[in-house]
């Protein structure tokens, strides 16, 4: 049984408004008493489940708004060769790549399942809608929907389009305290293969209500792309300044 | 230099030294995914039988990545001792196999070898070896380092406290922290992974540290694992520094991925001597290291993860380190899959880091997305403690909030004790004893109420 006298329960709980970590347990002999082993289990199974429900495309459309879309799968032909083999992960289907429409866009959004496609599935079409309305004047293409994706699989898509810009929402590796976390790459004509992670911006954490809000994640990402278009580059030779225009989330 | 065997009455032929060892590696996805995995598991096992056959001299005569282009190598040939490894000189791999299982090859023998080894020899014998052969040899193998404490003592067993916080939130640090030292952790190291380098963030938690360390004369060091050019900087400016830190790889490229280069480590390392602030011990240095890390980083030079791994075992001996830990599940699916991959590359590890005189412990380890879970680290625990382990890195119900990842928990630690009758670093078992924490058997007791350490919650969380 755990033995925690009243004098230290009192000092856990005010410990815990510091810190989400696992504090002040208790023991069972030495072990978790079973509440928290239990505890520990349930959110590595969401964590788990979130990395392994497969990716439901029409969820997303709906969120859409009638925004026209288009689908694709990378090389990976399976989770667990995702899993395995990123490489194939960032290269497009051969198929599927002809699908794409090329044109002189913009900016071309894609909303990939990465590790989590329940993050997709709650996030990213409010970030997709709330970020292209504060775009008017850009021509956006569709959105392209893509399965067993990484994030650099954006790169060969917006190369394929011929879109100057690719703003990658996807879904984060799931942790113990949240499975649903959505991340944004913004990244400015990438060359597969060339582009690098130095070369991209990132907004991580999208999540309401304890995350990024969908408004801030909008102005951070519109206000991006704008002195990326300035600019003509993405990664850190452009930095994130754009924090005085964040609502609260 | 090609090599061949038969198996099944089939020829197989391997064109190159690393070719071989990649071949004869257990499986792993890392592998795979380098293009360098044996094409089936007959060729595997072919690879063996050519394998057993090798000299070990063979790999010094044949460096798996160039003299002349990597610095790694040049540390491992030019470092070798001849007479260390007289012993063995007339071996192959599969007779070093049977030497080390051998009653002879004892603690001293072990330790006068070390420095004949290389890590490709260590790395080669381990692929003809089973799990129980890597536990067998590595718990023969003493290396003892101190500091504030000691590390390596038989029947011992140390831990890293690793109070993370996903902003640094001292209030949310010493939480942690308290937490820990309350259940008998942090003797091989109070060590905080830091959510920002900046030097200003890693100084406050350096401070804070420091700050408990004194107050309660806790006989361990601490350390911010922040890069080791901004450890250089904070030690120029007075900055507690106990242990430098830094991530390493086995090629010079990878180091370099890493912002590191054998200089800047040796500056930082005699920067960390010339403070003297250990009282038991001068080994001032602190690495980890992790199977994937070459690979990830475009590095690996066509060898195999494992023997790449063992190479950044060269550059930490070089450091005569305190503490080095293979931070064997974190890097992901891609290189490690499942927790049998796991285990079989913590066993490898610390028996090729322990073979190369190194104080080897583990971040026994998986992520959410590896298909691992918490009976992986109990297994691999278990393993890793009957083989002798150093420490093991130690978090708050085995839940890290601000890296993402599960790793031991100070129960876990507390469990291997128990199962295993292993104490802790013995300055630091004093310490416990002092301070009213150590019931009549030597076990962690219960804080009851107002323990004085509580004090540290206390008074942040006033």
């Amino acid at each position: 049984m755990s033995q925690i006298t009243p004098g230290d329960s009192e000092l856990w709980s005010s410990l815990r408004r510091h810190t989400q970590a696992r504090i002040g347990l208790g023991r069972s002999g030495s072990a978790l008493p079973t509440r928290h082993r239990l505890e520990l289990q349930a959110a590595h199974a969401a964590a788990r489940d979130a990395v392994h429900s497969p990716f439901d495309p029409d969820a997303v459309v709906a969120g859409l708004a009638g925004m026209p879309t288009v689908r694709v799968r990378s090389a990976a032909p399976d989770r667990l060769t995702y899993l395995q083999r990123p490489d194939l992960g960032r290269r497009l289907h051969a198929i599927d790549r002809a699908h794409l429409p090329v044109g002189e866009w913009d900016v071309v959004f894609v909303v990939a399942d990465g590790l989590s496609s329940r993050a997709v599935h709650e996030h990213a079409a409010a970030v997709v809608r709330r970020t292209t309305e504060r775009l008017p004047s850009w021509a956006v293409a569709p959105v392209v929907l893509a399965e067993q994706a990484r994030v650099a699989l954006g790169d060969d898509i917006a190369s394929a389009m011929g879109a100057v810009m690719v703003v990658m929402l996807v879904g984060e590796r799931p942790g113990m305290s949240a499975a649903d976390s959505l991340g944004a790459y913004l990244t400015h004509r990438p060359v597969p293969g060339v582009t690098t992670d130095a070369d991209r911006n990132c907004l991580s954490n999208i999540r309401p209500p304890m995350g990024l809000s969908y408004e801030g994640a909008a102005a951070k990402l519109a206000g991006l792309m704008g002195r990326a278009r300035e600019l003509e580059a993405t990664g850190v030779a452009l930095k994130d300044e754009s924090d005085a225009v964040v609502p609260p989330t | 230099m090609s090599y061949t065997s038969v198996l099944g009455g089939r020829h197989h032929r391997f064109d190159t030294l690393a070719r071989l060892l990649a071949a004869a590696s257990p499986e792993r996805s890392g592998d795979r995914l380098a293009g360098l995995a044996a094409a089936s598991e007959r060729e595997r096992v072919a690879a063996r039988w050519a394998l057993a056959d090798v000299p070990l001299a063979q790999f010094l005569a044949e460096p798996l990545i160039p003299y002349e282009s990597d610095d790694v190598t040049r540390v491992i040939l030019d470092t070798h001792d001849t007479a260390a490894f007289a012993p063995v000189a007339g071996l192959t791999v599969g007779e070093f196999r049977e030497w080390l299982l051998s009653p002879g090859a004892d603690a001293a023998a072990l330790a006068a070898l070390a420095p004949g080894l290389t890590p490709e020899m260590v790395a080669a014998v381990s692929k003809l070896m089973g799990n129980a052969d890597l536990v067998a040899v590595a718990r023969k193998v003493r290396v003892v380092t101190a500091f504030r404490s000691t590390i390596g003592l038989p029947g011992r067993l140390a831990t890293r406290l690793q109070p993370n916080h996903p902003t640094d939130d001292p209030a949310g640090v010493a939480a942690a922290l308290l937490d820990g030292l309350l259940l008998g952790s942090g003797d091989a190291v109070i060590g905080i992974n830091p959510a920002t380098d900046s030097p200003k963030a890693v100084r406050d938690l350096l401070e804070l540290l420091d700050g408990v360390i004194q107050r309660y004369a806790i006989p361990t060091q601490s350390c911010v694992l922040c890069h080791v050019t901004t450890s250089v900087d904070l030690m120029s400016r007075g900055a507690p520094v106990d242990l430098v830190f830094q991530s390493i790889a086995g090629t010079q490229a990878a180091n370099a991925s890493f912002g590191v280069t054998l200089g800047l480590l040796d500056e930082a390392y005699e920067a960390a001597l010339a403070l003297q602030r250990g009282t038991v011990g001068r080994n001032v240095m602190y690495f980890e290291t992790g199977q994937g890390s070459a690979l990830s980083a475009g590095a690996h030079h066509g060898v195999d993860q494992q023997t790449v791994e063992a190479r950044a075992y060269a550059v930490a001996r070089r450091y005569d380190p305190l503490l080095v830990n293979t931070v064997v599940g974190f890097i992901g699916p891609e290189y490690l899959y499942d927790g049998r991959q796991i285990l079989r590359a913590a066993l490898e590890d610390h028996f090729c880091g322990k073979l190369l005189g190194l104080p080897m412990g583990l971040d026994i380890c998986y992520t959410n997305h590896a298909d691992a879970d918490d009976d992986d680290i109990a297994t691999m625990l278990t393993m890793l403690g009957v083989a002798g382990a150093s420490f093991v890195i130690c978090t708050p119900g085995g839940d890290d909030i601000m890296l993402n990842y599960q790793s031991a928990s100070y129960h876990d630690a507390l469990y291997l004790r128990e199962v295993l009758g292993l104490r802790p670093a013995p300055e630091f078992e004093a310490w416990l004893e002092s301070i009213g924490l150590l019931d009549d058997r030597g076990a962690i007791r219960d804080a009851v109420g107002g323990h004085p350490l509580t004090a540290i919650g206390r008074e942040l969380a006033a």
